[in-house]
């Protein structure tokens, strides 16, 4: 039942993704909260529903942005997927799995917007897009990561609460 | 005791007088501070609760301000849309504030809090009072979303109003807008206005988009291009006017089929 928070964090991470996070600019690049916030659940170790949260992500930052929806449903799928094989072997460090998904994830959003993009003929000069877009949105992502892992973190443990040792 | 207090025994008076004021100081100095004493820790608490409650009416006040200067500045937009619908009468307007942006950075897109309920529909051009923004793109019940000139699938037909000439206005992934498909013999100078030609169906003429900041034109191009400043601040967009009885033409049936 508690799995049910997923509609109003989604809901709630996308609104604040178009209506603040989405006009706070470093050069051309803006921070991706949803990715951000889909790695950062996806990393937590008990978490079975990180598939599902990406579907719904996707496909409702996909209605709402002008870009086809296969760059954010497939875009954070993929994130996803990197942080489950992330979270097995680095199990360890989660900030720096955190880090290095957030980091990765940016770049994968970036090329399939890129390659969506240039299927239906706009005109992207690479250099441009690396320098002013890519590079800024990976620092403002990184920027947020710490906060956002450790909301995930909290919201994972009310979710899934450890059963209780006697 | 009428001539001393006139002064005719000041020589006489004046070792007994002085003791007495000497006195009275003494006593005076001790009763004011024993006073302070007593009254000064009450005077501290009461001064304590009556500056907690100025600085409670300072903060009051000070958001109140905050409010009323967000009134005055959504007044100031309000009255500058309602001169320019004033001064344009042939077209018919719908305001709308901005609400969001899009989420892909890649893309120049806003979202406005009015819909197809409001009579919205695909393809209306959207205006500030300062000029052209873009057209809407994208229609639900309560929302629209617009596509700016600055995107960089944006593409729109304009005219140099100095040159008397025509080209297309395309923007860029970086938000900077640019002419292109400008002839080569066409003289085009720093600080000419582009306005909206009408070419193609998809924004009414005439319609303000910025003034030319530089020209590159080089012997071996085909066309010359241009850098255009916006009139409009596309960081700053609150509130827009949807021309609403704009329908715009749809030429595709037209337009030639790439060659195979």
């Amino acid at each position: 039942m508690r799995n049910l928070v997923a509609i109003p964090v989604i809901l709630l991470t996308v609104i604040l993704q178009s209506a603040v996070i989405s006009r706070v600019y470093l050069l051309s690049g803006i921070a991706d909260l949803p990715m951000v916030m889909l790695a950062a659940w996806a990393l937590q170790e008990d978490v079975d529903s990180a598939w599902h949260w990406a579907a719904a992500t996707g496909l409702f930052v996909g209605f709402i942005s002008g870009i086809s929806w296969i760059v954010p449903f497939f875009g954070y799928m993929a994130i996803v997927f990197l942080a489950r094989i992330f979270q097995k072997r680095v199990w360890q460090a989660p900030l720096l799995a955190m880090f290095s998904i957030t980091f990765v994830g940016t770049i994968i959003v970036s090329l399939l917007s890129i390659v969506t993009l240039g299927f239906v003929g706009v005109p992207l000069p690479i250099s441009d897009v690396l320098g002013l877009l890519t590079l800024p949105s990976v620092l403002l992502n990184m920027l947020i990561a710490i906060p956002v892992y450790a909301v995930m973190r909290d919201l994972a443990r009310w979710v899934y609460p450890s059963p209780e040792v006697e | 005791m009428a001539l001393a207090l006139g002064g005719y025994f000041s020589s006489a008076s004046n070792v007994f007088t002085g003791s007495l004021v000497n006195l009275q100081t003494w006593f005076s100095a001790r009763f004011v501070a024993v006073q302070d004493f007593l009254t000064s820790p009450r005077d501290i608490a009461s001064l304590r609760q009556r500056n907690i409650e100025l600085e409670g009416e300072v903060a009051e006040l000070q958001a109140q301000v905050i409010q009323l200067q967000q009134q005055v500045g959504k007044t100031q937009i309000l009255a500058a849309l309602v001169d320019f619908e004033q001064a344009n009468p042939e077209n018919r307007y719908l305001a709308a504030a901005v609400i969001g942006r899009d989420p892909s950075p890649f893309l120049h897109y806003v979202i406005i809090n009015r819909g197809s309920n409001d009579g919205i529909l695909r393809g209306m051009p959207v205006v500030t009072n300062q000029g052209l923004i873009g057209r809407i793109d994208a229609v639900i019940a309560d929302a629209a979303r617009i596509q700016l000139i600055t995107d960089p699938a944006s593409s729109v037909n304009v005219r140099l109003q100095n040159a008397e000439t025509e080209a297309s206005l395309v923007g860029s992934v970086t938000g900077d807008v640019t002419l292109q498909l400008i002839p080569q013999d066409i003289n085009v100078q720093a600080g000419d206005l582009v306005l909206t030609s009408g070419l193609g169906g998809g924004y009414p003429p005439d319609l303000i988009i910025g003034q030319v900041v530089n020209v590159r034109s080089r012997d071996f191009d085909l066309f010359q291009q241009a850098t255009v400043q916006p009139v409009v601040d596309f960081n700053r967009l609150e509130i827009v006017l949807v021309i609403v009885n704009f329908k715009p033409v749809d030429i595709s049936p037209v337009e030639p089929a790439p060659a195979p």
